[in-house]
């Protein structure tokens, strides 16, 4: 089938450097050039970012919701892998 | 203050380069809320909102030089035809995206080399905002000359409508290397190069880019348009009576 | 940035989701997270009727945000300085992103953008029907700012929180870089005040041409809206049409005031009682003749958007023929 619309693509931005990207939309292009360019004309008018990434959307992929309690279920008795779990005397309880 | 050393072909040299950048702004906004897809319509707004940027600064700057105590505003609408000093290039209608875009890398380009020369001026507010406008004029070709290969190497009919458009705005370039009386007395001062003598760098630019996007440039002809001297084509006047209209309808009012 | 009367009723889009089927598993899920004040996302399961009036929601509003450049674009050319029109132009180029933003965030329920455009171009969505209304002076852009934006922030504000997660982050986003749009019209309009007379009554003339139109932009009153309460529900309308208008009333008539303007309302007054302002009965005549195709802009603004859509075609098009050639030549290469 002959495809009319311009694919989509999800725009991330650095907002400054030490910074991750982070996703903040997307946009349609027809090829990564233009996404790029378009993704700083519609995401970085303000001084948003530094750095900008764009991926096609349908190349991302994506966990199932389904699988949320196999996925991350099992993280939540975990409980002695957080800092607080351990009880220190206040003289080291910045440690 | 160096006001009153001040040159008039050095007036005229910074008035040229601020009209050029308001002209092509005013055409540019004229795209806002029309454009073939919303990405470009920002797009489009970003570079004409660059180009009254420069205008602004550009007759602020003018009309410091002058003296005579006119604003940006009073040199952006009050004046008549024949003292803009824009490329005629500039002020000729958008007709459709390939001449949009096709100007825009024609130009832009043009801008980039004049930009790079301006930053070692001998006047430091312009060396100053070449500075600024370099970096926009730099944008300007890059998505612009990505668009013309789009459209030169796209389907039958957008190469058609690039090719007609460079057709039609390539004799419109050879006013921008004109050589002017102006221009040599800048070039001797230092204030910015005489445009002549871009040309080469120019092509140099452009050509390939024009190659990409498998366009055949057309001849040099004896076609020559003058808008840099203040003969404008006859698509001027209607751009001016409708920028002008509020502060010819009610003078003096503030806004 | 526009958003009113979303419960006008129009075709549905047809939306091909993931995972229509209803459950009732699924659906205990769902009225959990939303009962808890919890965020929808995209892949998550939701019963059809809620995507369905998401989609018309918020592509509703992404036709208002593109319709809605046009009435102020109608006076970029005409700016009467160069710093109004940069700031104008990029106000409505602002619209212009937000559109953008909303339309991608319809696109989350699965329906794609040209679908929801020819829904559009083809008479069969609406859009606010503020935008039908006439620019007709440079007052009118102070005004639209002021008056159409005032209401459309405070429509939109709550939306920030609304339970459809990709909805929420767009109005988030919306509502930062809007907040610049309604001061902007403001300030024109305190310029224009401190003017000529001329230029005061050009203001007083778009006030009075404007104000019902606006008030009339939170939508039918309380008890003949259609889907409030199911939106309501659903965590995607937090506050009612009625109490969003009554709350703008009482912003409005004391910003009114510091201008030096007067509503054209002779039943606008302050209830001591009540503790708002009370208003005069609202021309729903009007306002459905208008949202029904007959206002003065309806035929120009659709042709204007139908125009541009039309006239982008070819370029469109090859744009996605360059990148198709491209990419074989790689293939090939490769």
């Amino acid at each position: 089938m002959e495809r009319k619309e311009w694919p989509l693509w999800e725009v991330f931005v650095r907002s400054r450097n030490g910074l991750d990207h982070k996703h903040c939309g997307s946009v349609h292009a027809p090829d990564a050039k233009l996404a790029l360019q378009v993704a700083r004309d519609v995401y970085t008018r303000r001084q948003e970012g530094v750095s900008l990434w764009v991926v096609q959307a349908d190349h991302i992929v994506a966990s199932d919701p389904d699988a949320k309690p196999e996925l991350f279920d099992p993280a939540e008795d975990k409980i002695y892998r957080h800092p607080t779990f351990y009880q220190l005397p206040d003289e080291v309880n910045h440690m | 203050m160096t006001q009153q050393m001040t040159s008039p072909e050095h007036i005229e040299y910074v008035l040229r380069l601020g009209d050029n950048a308001l002209i092509l702004g005013q055409r540019l906004s004229e795209w806002c809320g029309h454009a073939p897809v919303l990405e470009e319509d920002m797009a489009l707004a970003n570079m004409s909102l660059d180009l009254i940027g420069q205008a602004r600064m550009l007759l602020t700057h003018a009309g410091r030089l002058e003296g005579r105590g006119r604003d940006e505003d009073q040199l952006a609408f009050l004046r008549t035809e024949p003292n803009y000093r824009n490329l005629t290039l500039c002020e000729l209608p958008n007709q459709d995206f390939a001449r949009t875009m096709v100007r825009n890398f024609l130009y832009s380009s043009f801008q980039k080399l004049l930009w790079e020369r301006l930053m070692t001026s001998s006047d430091a507010e312009l060396a100053a905002i070449a500075a600024k406008s370099i970096k926009e004029a730099r944008y300007h070709a890059q998505h612009a000359g990505d668009w013309v290969i789009r459209l030169g190497d796209g389907t039958a009919e957008s190469h058609a409508r690039a090719q007609g458009a460079l057709d039609y705005l390539w004799p419109y370039t050879a006013e921008f290397f004109a050589a002017t009386p102006v221009d040599d007395t800048v070039a001797a001062a230092g204030v910015g190069p005489a445009w002549s003598e871009l040309e080469t760098a120019w092509e140099a630019l452009v050509l390939p880019v024009l190659a990409e996007a498998t366009l055949t440039v057309p001849a040099r002809t004896p076609f020559r348009s003058y808008g840099k001297f203040g003969r404008h084509s006859e698509h001027m006047g209607h751009l001016l009576a409708e920028m002008q209209i509020m502060q010819r309808t009610y003078p003096g009012a503030q806004w | 940035m526009y958003t009113q009367a979303l419960d006008i009723p129009q075709q549905n889009t047809e939306a091909k989701g993931p995972r229509t089927i209803e459950n009732p598993a699924y659906q205990a899920e769902f009225d959990a997270k939303i009962d808890a004040g919890g965020y929808i996302e995209a892949k998550d399961w939701m019963p059809e009727s809620y995507r369905k009036t998401l989609v018309r929601q918020i592509s509703q509003h992404a036709h208002s945000e593109i319709v809605g450049m046009l009435p102020e674009g109608n006076w970029i050319t005409r700016a009467p300085t160069l710093k109004r029109k940069a700031i104008l132009l990029a106000k409505v180029q602002d619209e212009g992103g937000h559109g953008l933003y909303l339309y991608a965030a319809a696109e989350t329920l699965g329906v794609s953008r040209d679908e929801l455009l020819d829904a559009l171009h083809s008479g069969r969505a609406k859009y606010s029907s503020i935008f039908n209304y006439p620019t007709l002076t440079w007052a009118d852009i102070g005004v639209v700012g002021w008056l159409v934006d005032g209401a459309a922030i405070m429509n939109q504000i709550p939306l920030c929180k609304c339970s459809y997660g990709p909805y929420a982050r767009a109005m988030v986003r919306i509502c930062k870089e809007e907040s610049f749009h309604q001061r902007q019209g403001y300030d024109l309009l305190l310029t224009m005040m401190k003017g000529t007379q001329e230029q005061r009554d050009m203001v007083q003339d778009a006030v009075n041409r404007w104000w019902w139109p606006s008030i009339m932009m939170f939508g039918p009153h309380d008890k003949d809206s259609t889907h409030s309460a199911q939106s309501a529900r659903w965590g995607i309308k937090r506050i009612s049409n009625d109490d969003l208008r009554q709350k703008f009333v009482d912003a409005t008539v004391e910003q009114a005031k510091v201008l030096g303007v007067t509503m054209p309302d002779p039943e606008l007054k302050w209830n001591e009682a009540r503790g708002h302002y009370d208003f005069g009965a609202i021309d729903w005549d009007e306002f459905w003749n208008v949202v029904n195709g007959h206002g003065q802009g309806n035929v120009d603004r659709l042709a204007a958007r139908v125009k541009a859509w039309d006239d982008g075609a070819w370029v469109r098009e090859a744009a996605l023929e360059y990148a198709r050639k491209h990419d074989a030549r790689d293939s090939q290469a490769a």
